[in-house]
């Protein structure tokens, strides 16, 4: 990419997948929400509910807790902004991504924990008993997930000698042995684990409970309405996307866009859409299934996790 | 290469503590932060020549110290130190003109600031045994000094006074065991003459003061277990030297390692480097663990220098790992990561380290369950302490990401090349780094959020008000530096690169290619953090467009509006239901309830009536320090019985002592004879 077209041509593709990401977001909470109200026998809101219901909290008016300083107003700002720039540095359409160079695993990991942060931060900034206890406990989780998502990446750069995110895709599709491979897949299943604990799923935590006392996620943002509350469930729905997205073009890169052009970008997006809704529907089927666990088992849910990233680290060595 | 620096540095500090000592009391801080400001400066602008230049700084003389005489030779290595400890010092005596008032202006506080700050400076550019061990005695020695200013106010700080006389002089005479060994095979107490002569030392000899400069240094450095002088002579400290110590003087427990095991003796075999990583993990993990648990504000601090340690030696063991598997290239990018960390975090702990202080001095507490709503009170230190607790947290586009980074990366890329031993220690290393990492968010998301956000939970934190100009431009000078590093590291790493390039044998001269892009020469790593940064301001505005945007098509664009948070339909909320410090960490103290082995103590008392009815519940939790209460505790209890055994032998009579004195005489006769 050279001159000025290169850089519209890459404005154009950041767009692009920040536009999928942003819209298809929301709509895919609200499949998985169609999906688990199917399942359930009951109808459900149509797919485009969350849409809607983001249309109607960004015309309210902002409110902001009477002792509450300037971080509580920033925080779901910060958390969307984290998730714009990911989507538009990620291999999500394509494998060729603006700043791709850049768009290293280890370096989307902290924007994504700085996103985190953020809200965490913000919470305890309410001054009420709810923030604090959300707070805390997503710092908990965050923190025991850490490992596992690090040795995780570790154990799928190893055989790639990179963890630049679009190299690992690339190399995927040029050696699909690579992906077939046990440490992939034991990397993978590791990163699945921490992606439904990093973004509030079952068995983690529970998106739809109404009793506060049981609330991570829900705890942490009770405080917010209207176009912060907005800027929550945009943030929160776009992370989920963006990790489902990088999870599936890592498992089954086919369809993402490898050479440049307008065709090839639009090939990979709905290769993109369909991939990351088939894991969104496979998601909501197992949430039906299952139950909540206990805040003081998750340590061994995410202990698992890192115990299937280690053996993937060992196993990518001994492979070699 | 001329040595002018080093003797204005010397004769500043020097003129630096006289002021301090002799000038009266209105004017006495004032000129020996000028004059320390001009030490400092002589060494920066010298050290920044030899990193410059590539030449090393030569200075002898004879004449200054009796028999061994004086030798100082700053290489690009100490030169790194030196920038660090004179960065550290200027922003640390800009504070300390305003912080002087509560406390620091004694005679003694006076002189023995520039003193500590001097002998820092100097310490790294030290060229032989003697010259070395001086100035390290009267680092320790004034720094010493300088924890027991409070001692007639707190009970607390002479204990830790103790503590860390102790632990101090401990680690100094290993490191006197360690460098008088190598210097007495050497024949000559030079540095240049003991690494000549290191090659054809015999293995035990090597062995032997590899370990003891690890234990010696180590102390220093904070390194797990030899850390338990760290919480508590960090927070008793005044804050000015609290930073200076943490920010500075740790440091020099990692020059101190480097020199030895890869300057002096020119590395060594794996299992060196195996132990250097394994006491940087567990001072990683132990620190990070209990900073995440602590509720005093510079206690947590304190415990995230032993973290942050931890980190370095990882680094520094990896890349004496990576050296032993031939890979100098790797070696050299991790040996640059560990310096880069050192850099890092002597800009956000002294930053965080200044702004606690701000905060003590502001609501006369240090207890994070007393503070919180300061960032509306004091809304500059606020964001001084916000801007160092995300960089130590590694967040983008802060400085302490950038060196977390290149860690990770010169592990990936040593990996596939090495040894099985390597092959276990490198995952090991990353789940470290990777827990710690966590660890440390949840640490001060804590400190940030309990401590300035949310409602005050004290009358003192209700009253707060933002401290002296001078206080918060010397804590915003370091935040400043954190932002700046962050965003465009390369302004450091050449003169890392240079550092590196000549601790680890056969590096290349260039590891890194750093542009706007950090680039490892060679291998598949980029980073562009000022292209991130730059995204994440751009997407940051963008969003902040879109919802301005979004409020005004809807006509009911109003002005923001303040309301009574949610309290589960009770009306009244106060502070004292909020989460504090203790109940925000207990979910990470109860996972790691195995390690950190609480103390808990429930008294329930009942109404004398009936016992079905409780009168009081009191209910009280602290953390100790496993490592203190189970290996030292102790050991100073078996001193204790051999003392108390001793004082047997003493029971003031003459005709004993007389007789003691017979009785060696009559051994030592039959010892001779």
């Amino acid at each position: 990419m050279n001159g000025i077209g290169g850089v519209i041509a890459a404005v154009l593709v950041a767009g692009a997948q920040i536009a999928a990401v942003a819209v298809g977001g929301p709509l895919l909470v609200g499949v998985m929400r169609k999906v688990r109200c199917h399942i359930e026998g009951r109808v459900g809101p149509p797919i485009h509910q969350p849409l809607r219901d983001l249309r109607k909290l960004f015309s309210k008016q902002r409110m902001r807790p009477d002792q509450a300083s300037w971080v509580f107003g920033v925080g779901p700002v910060v958390l969307v902004a984290t998730a714009v720039l990911i989507a538009a540095i990620s291999p999500l359409a394509t494998t060729r991504p603006p700043l791709g160079q850049t768009a290293d695993f280890f370096a989307i990991v902290f924007v994504l924990l700085l996103g985190s942060v953020a809200l965490a931060l913000a919470a305890l900034d309410t001054g009420t008993p709810f923030g604090g206890m959300g707070s805390s406990r997503a710092m908990t989780i965050g923190a025991l997930a850490e490992p596992a998502l690090l040795v995780a990446i570790l154990a799928m750069s190893i055989p790639a000698h990179t963890s630049n995110l679009p190299a690992l895709v690339r190399i995927g599709l040029a050696h699909p042995q690579l992906i077939a491979s046990p440490e992939r897949f034991l990397a993978l299943g590791s990163f699945l684990v921490v992606i439904l604990a990093e973004s509030g799923r079952l068995p983690v935590d529970n998106p739809s409970t109404h009793l506060e006392l049981t609330m991570i996620h829900e705890a942490m943002v009770l405080e917010y309405a209207g176009p912060d509350l907005g800027l929550v469930i945009l943030g929160e729905s776009m992370r989920l996307a963006l990790l489902l997205g990088l999870l599936v073009n890592l498992l089954i890169p086919w369809g993402i866009a490898d050479r440049p052009g307008a065709a090839a970008l639009v090939i990979g997006l709905g290769a993109l859409v369909g991939k990351v809704v088939v894991a969104g529907i496979a998601i909501a089927t197992f949430e039906v299934f299952t139950a909540k666990l206990r805040l003081f088992r998750l340590p061994e849910l995410l202990a698992g996790a890192f115990v299937l990233a280690v053996v993937g680290a060992f196993t990518a060595l001994v492979i070699r | 290469m001329s040595n002018l620096s080093l003797v204005i540095t010397a004769i500043a500090g020097l003129s630096a503590a006289i002021a301090g000592c002799a000038l009266p009391a209105k004017t006495r801080v004032q000129a020996a932060v000028a004059f320390t400001w001009g030490a400092c400066i002589a060494a920066l602008v010298g050290a920044l020549a030899v990193l410059h230049t590539g030449h090393a700084m030569v200075l002898n003389s004879s004449r200054i110290l009796p028999l061994t005489g004086v030798t100082m030779v700053l290489d690009p290595l100490g030169a790194v130190f030196v920038v660090i400890t004179a960065v550290v010092a200027i922003a640390s005596t800009l504070y300390w003109l305003g912080y002087a008032s509560h406390g620091l202006s004694t005679r003694t506080a006076s002189a023995a600031l520039p003193i500590f700050v001097t002998s820092m400076l100097l310490v790294p550019a030290a060229g032989s045994v003697a010259t070395f061990l001086w100035l390290w005695e009267l680092m320790a020695l004034s720094s010493l000094l300088l924890v027991l200013v409070d001692q007639r106010r707190r009970e607390e700080t002479r204990s830790a006074a103790q503590w860390y006389a102790v632990m101090t002089h401990a680690g100094a005479s290993a490191i006197l065991f360690a460098l008088v060994m190598l210097s007495a095979h050497a024949g000559n107490q030079t540095f240049a003459a003991i690494r000549i002569h290191a090659v054809h030392l015999p293995a035990a000899v090597r062995n032997t003061a590899f370990l003891l400069a690890l234990v010696g240094f180590g102390s220093k450095a904070g390194a797990v277990p030899l850390h338990v002088w760290l919480p508590k002579a960090h927070p008793e400290a005044p804050s000015p030297a609290s930073a200076l110590m943490s920010g500075a003087m740790v440091n020099l427990g990692i020059y101190g390692i480097v020199l030895v095991g890869d300057r002096l003796l020119g590395g060594g075999p794996a299992w060196w480097w195996l132990t250097v990583t394994a006491v940087g993990v567990v001072s990683a993990l132990f620190g990070a663990l209990h900073a995440a648990t602590s509720t005093d504000l510079k206690r947590l601090l304190a415990y995230s220098t032993a973290d942050n340690m931890g980190l370095v030696l990882i680094g520094i063991g990896a890349s004496g790992l990576f050296a032993t598997t031939g890979h100098p290239a790797i070696a050299a990018i991790a040996m640059v990561s560990a310096l880069l960390l050192t850099v890092n975090h002597a800009a956000f702990k002294g930053s965080l380290f200044l702004s606690a202080g701000s905060v003590q001095v502001a609501t006369g507490s240090r207890d994070l369950d007393r503070l919180g709503g300061l960032m509306r009170r004091m809304p500059i230190t606020g964001v001084v302490f916000l801007v160092g607790g995300l960089a130590i947290a590694a967040l983008p586009p802060l400085n302490g990401f950038v060196g977390e980074w290149l860690l990770f990366q010169s592990l990936l890329h040593g990996l596939p090349t090495s040894s099985t031993a390597v092959a276990i220690a490198v995952p090991v290393g990353v789940a470290a780094l990777a827990l710690t990492g966590g660890l440390t968010a949840a640490a001060f998301v804590k400190a940030i959020g309990v401590g300035f956000l949310g409602r005050p939970r004290s009358e003192g934190a209700a009253t707060a008000h933002e401290v002296p100009r001078t206080m918060q431009l010397g804590a915003a000078l370091l935040a400043g530096a954190c932002v700046v590093l962050g965003v465009v590291p390369m302004i450091v790493l050449p003169a890392l690169e240079r550092a590196a390039a000549e601790v680890v044998p056969g590096a290349p001269a260039h590891s890194l290619r750093a542009s706007v892009e950090l680039r490892l020469a060679g291998l598949q790593g980029v980073l562009a953090p000022a292209l991130l940064a730059a995204g994440l301001a751009l997407a940051f505005v963008a969003v902040i467009a879109m919802r301005r945007l979004a409020q005004r098509r809807s006509h009911l664009r109003v002005a923001l509006r303040r309301v009574e948070p949610w309290g589960c339909g009770r009306e009244l909320q106060t502070a004292r239901m909020q989460y504090t410090a203790t109940s925000f960490a207990e979910p990470l103290q109860q996972v790691f309830d195995d390690v950190l082995r609480p103390d808990r103590d429930l008294d329930v008392s009942h109404l004398a009536e009936s016992r079905y009815y409780t009168e009081k519940i009191a209910y009280r939790t602290s953390i100790g320090d496993v490592i203190e209460h189970n290996v030292y505790r102790p050991m100073i209890g078996a001193v204790n019985v051999w003392g108390q055994w001793a004082r047997g032998l003493q029971n003031g009579s003459v005709h004993r002592y007389l007789a003691y004195g017979l009785v060696v005489l009559v051994v030592v006769l039959a010892v001779i004879v």
